[in-house]
């Protein structure tokens, strides 16, 4: 069986859909300029932009020359755990950071092999590794005004002299013995550091903070739960649907104090407009995941806020998954887009979600334009785009002492973080994702700080097909795939599209793979040595020639039977995941090494 | 070479403090009340100590109803929340032959008792030391490591995996005997 789906990725790709997005072109789709500024040729934030295309204007490399790709340099982080994180270049200079103990490295690109300029140790305190729900990931760090700045898992925001790789502050604002750690990769804002806490599996209740970048004091903290004071819901305060107005909601939506431990965290994407001056960022699952412990729609959990960077004040929220079954984390990219929709041009932003939907909103509003599934749901019938709310499947709605079976997607959703890229040229949004289904089972649990707060038995299992992971192409404008590529395992990369209509990702196996953006059609591949579940990016050298690169280390919450060397005969290991992954201790090992690739 | 400066200096310094501090030249060789030494490591200078044991463990480690208590702690103080029922998810498997910090009961009652560096919290103040016994118990059942006739023989739940009771010992599995 394995043997033969080998052959199969090997022979080629699967296509879903053999439509290709020709149609669209006449529909022009941008990210706004003001967030989407002309390519630079440098990538100082994983997103690539404020408009978080991930997408590079570079053309060198094309669907007809990128058959000769090599390997240009590697090397290794000295970390074997999972490499999510995206390298930056910046100048003449790459910066990578590692998963605990969050090592900062800078690569002199001008010389052969790009040896080490300076490499930052910040000694997080080891504890902090036991209350990392998934693997001790760290998303990227982040390039502004001649600094680098990311996070440590056990709650620093650090800021590094970007020529010398001296530390210029360092401020503490998480605490483990809640249970607090921070994973995402911080967004630079009109001189803010922004960030947000992890912790949604320990009942840690989510923030985002504004840091100052000059010297990281805390310039606002809204909370995700709790009073509209600390949530920072003033007057200004206008979301779109009736669901979402009201006084307090963070407190009144909840069990008596139960929002104090009610997660709603922050450990995603953040975008930013500046014409509308608005950033964008979801919150996590509501805590414990057991939904019979908290009765209501547990705002402002598993949904969007749009707040004013300035301040902090929210503007708009939506909630994607009011009530939360299933963990679906409302914390995946939102890609900026300016476009043509039912005749008006509307400003969009699109967003493939936990729960199983591409949601087209409207950004300025909140208002949800479109949300159709991108693979197999059955967790949820739709979106009721009256009232915005997601219309729940009653057959599969767990509680304690109760097994559901067979609930898609599952708790790590149709697509977790890993995040998509959208390219101009195709009109198109490449979505690196999953293809699971899960058994959960409610049960009781104690809430003691710093602890796990989950109250859920979870197996997993593939979904429909066999294939655990997909590579789909959405075609925004007329919100149904174009073409989608099968993979054995869940695509736990991130993507990136380029103007030679090349796409990249890589797989857990560790291959790393270029596909035509128009087709789909396998160009390329690179085996490396581990999986792939990092962020891919494109420069251009010091040598005025195209770049690629990507961390290979297997990890995060799907590689964590091999990250974690957990043990495949408990169905539950890793909250359930370890189930459907038994097969990857076969195929892959650890590792932590940067490649980069170039034409001959 | 002159000796005798140092000397008066240090001595004029003792009386400048007038009071001579206090040395304790004869160390306690017992350890606090509570403190049950457990190994942390099997390389001992010289050749190894005898395996202290703890006249607790044998109470604890054979009898099911202590076995049976120590699964529903498990749940119950979220063990199985870091370490799923046995297969690790945020501390490590604790079904398979990999020990980092022993396998003896009494390393696993100080494990759960002071916590270890790399992120398992220290319950000392949080579960009575009879209840930990019990945990520490359990936690050897699940690598087959309690007899057949003691180790619990179901599950409640969403079965994660054949009950303890059947569980074979790690340190023999995939082996031939
Ligand atoms: C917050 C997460 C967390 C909780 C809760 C937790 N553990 Fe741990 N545990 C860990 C981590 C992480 C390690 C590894 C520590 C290290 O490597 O230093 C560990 C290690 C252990 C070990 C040592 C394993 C070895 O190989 O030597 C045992 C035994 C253990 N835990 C049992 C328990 C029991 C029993 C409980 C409940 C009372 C518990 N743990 C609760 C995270 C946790």
């Amino acid at each position: 069986m394995a043997a033969m789906l080998g052959w199969t990725l090997l022979a080629g790709f699967a296509l879903v859909t053999t439509a290709v997005a020709q149609s669209t072109s006449s529909f022009a789709i941008n990210p706004p300029s003001a967030a989407a500024p002309p390519d630079d040729g440098q990538w100082a934030m994983p997103a690539k932009n404020y408009a978080s295309t991930r997408y590079s204007e570079l053309a060198e490399i094309t669907e007809d020359n990128v058959k000769n790709l090599q390997v240009a340099f590697t090397f290794s982080t000295g970390v074997n755990k999972g490499q999510e994180a995206a390298p930056l270049v910046v100048g003449n200079t790459m910066y990578i950071v590692t998963p605990f103990p969050n090592i900062l490295y800078a690569l002199d690109l001008t010389k052969p092999g790009a040896p080490m300029k300076w490499k930052f140790e910040p000694n997080p305190e080891p504890a902090a590794q036991g209350v990392a729900c998934c693997d001790v990931v760290n998303r990227g760090a982040v390039f502004f005004d001649g600094r680098i700045y990311f996070n440590t898992l056990d709650g620093h925001t650090i800021a590094v002299d970007a020529a010398t790789g001296k530390p210029v502050w360092n401020t503490h604002i998480g605490n483990i013995n809640i249970g607090e750690t921070i994973t995402m990769a911080p967004l630079v804002v009109k001189g803010k550091v922004l960030v947000g806490n992890s912790g949604g599996e320990m009942g840690v209740r989510g923030w985002i903070k504004a840091l100052d970048a000059g010297d990281g004091h805390v310039v606002w903290t809204a909370y995700n739960t709790g009073p509209d004071a600390e949530v920072l819901i003033g007057p200004d305060f206008k979301p779109h649907y009736d669901m979402d107005k009201g006084k307090d909601l963070g407190v009144t939506s909840w069990p008596p104090d139960a929002w104090k431990i009610g997660g709603g965290n922050v450990w995603g994407w953040i975008s930013y407009d500046p014409d509308l001056n608005l950033i964008f960022h979801g919150t996590g699952n509501p805590g414990p995941w057991n939904p019979d412990l908290r009765p209501g729609d547990n705002k402002w959990t598993a949904g969007i806020f749009a707040r004013d960077p300035d301040t902090g004040a929210a503007k708009w929220f939506y909630q994607w998954t009011p009530h939360d079954l299933h963990d679906y984390d409302g914390i995946n990219e939102q890609v900026l887009l300016d476009m043509t929709w039912q005749g008006k041009l509307r400003k969009v932003l699109v967003r493939p979600e936990r729960n199983g939907y591409v949601y087209l909103l409207d950004r300025t509003t909140g208002e949800v334009l479109s949300a159709v599934p991108f693979g197999p749901v059955n967790s949820s019938k739709g979106v009721d785009l009256k009232t915005g709310r997601l219309i729940v499947n009653p057959d599969k709605k767990t509680g304690t002492g109760k097994v559901v079976r067979d609930i898609c997607p599952t708790a790590s959703g149709l697509k977790d973080w890993q995040p998509s890229a959208f390219s101009p040229k195709t009109g198109l949004l490449y979505i690196p994702h999953n293809n699971m289904c899960m058994d959960e089972e409610g049960v009781e649990v104690n809430y003691i700080a710093g602890t796990p707060y989950v109250g859920m038995n979870v197996r997993m299992i593939p979904g429909p097909g066999g294939n655990r992971g997909a590579f789909t192409a959405w075609d925004v404008a007329a919100a149904k795939p174009a073409w989608s590529l099968k993979e054995n395992f869940p695509v736990w990369s991130g993507a990136v599209a380029t103007a030679g209509n090349v796409v990249f990702y890589g797989t857990m196996e560790g291959w790393f793979k270029a596909v035509s953006a128009r087709t789909g059609a396998l160009l390329w591949q690179f085996k490396t040595s581990s999986g792939i579940i990092g962020q891919p990016i494109t420069y251009r050298g010091p040598d005025g020639h195209q770049y690629v690169a990507v961390l290979s280390g297997v990890g995060g919450w799907a590689g964590a039977i091999v990250s974690g060397d957990l043990d495949p005969r408990d169905a539950t290991a890793a909250l359930g995941f370890v189930n459907v992954m038994k097969d990857l201790k076969d195929v892959t090992t650890p590792g932590g090494t940067l490649y980069v690739f170039r034409l001959p | 070479m002159n000796r005798g400066l140092p000397c008066l200096l240090s001595a004029m310094l003792v009386l400048a403090a007038c009071q001579r501090e206090e040395r304790d030249t004869r160390p306690q060789s017992v350890l606090g009340s509570g403190d049950q030494p457990a190994a942390v490591t099997a390389l001992e200078p010289g050749g190894q100590r005898p395996a202290s044991s703890d006249n607790k463990a044998g109470v604890f480690e054979a009898n099911a109803f202590h076995l049976s208590e120590g699964k529903r702690l498990f749940n119950w103080f979220n063990c199985s929340g870091c370490h799923a029922n046995g297969g690790g998810g945020m501390g490590p498997a604790l079904m398979d032959q990999k020990w980092l910090y022993g396998s003896s009961i009494e390393s696993i009652h100080a494990t759960i008792r002071d916590g270890r560096p790399n992120g398992m919290p220290s319950f000392r103040d949080k579960i009575p030391d009879d209840q930990i016994w019990e945990l520490a118990a359990f936690v050897r059942a699940l690598s087959g490591n309690a007899p057949k006739s003691a180790a619990p023989s179901r599950d409640d739940d969403m079965m994660p995996h054949p009950s303890e009771n059947r569980l074979p010992d790690a340190a023999t599995l995939g082996k031939s005997p």
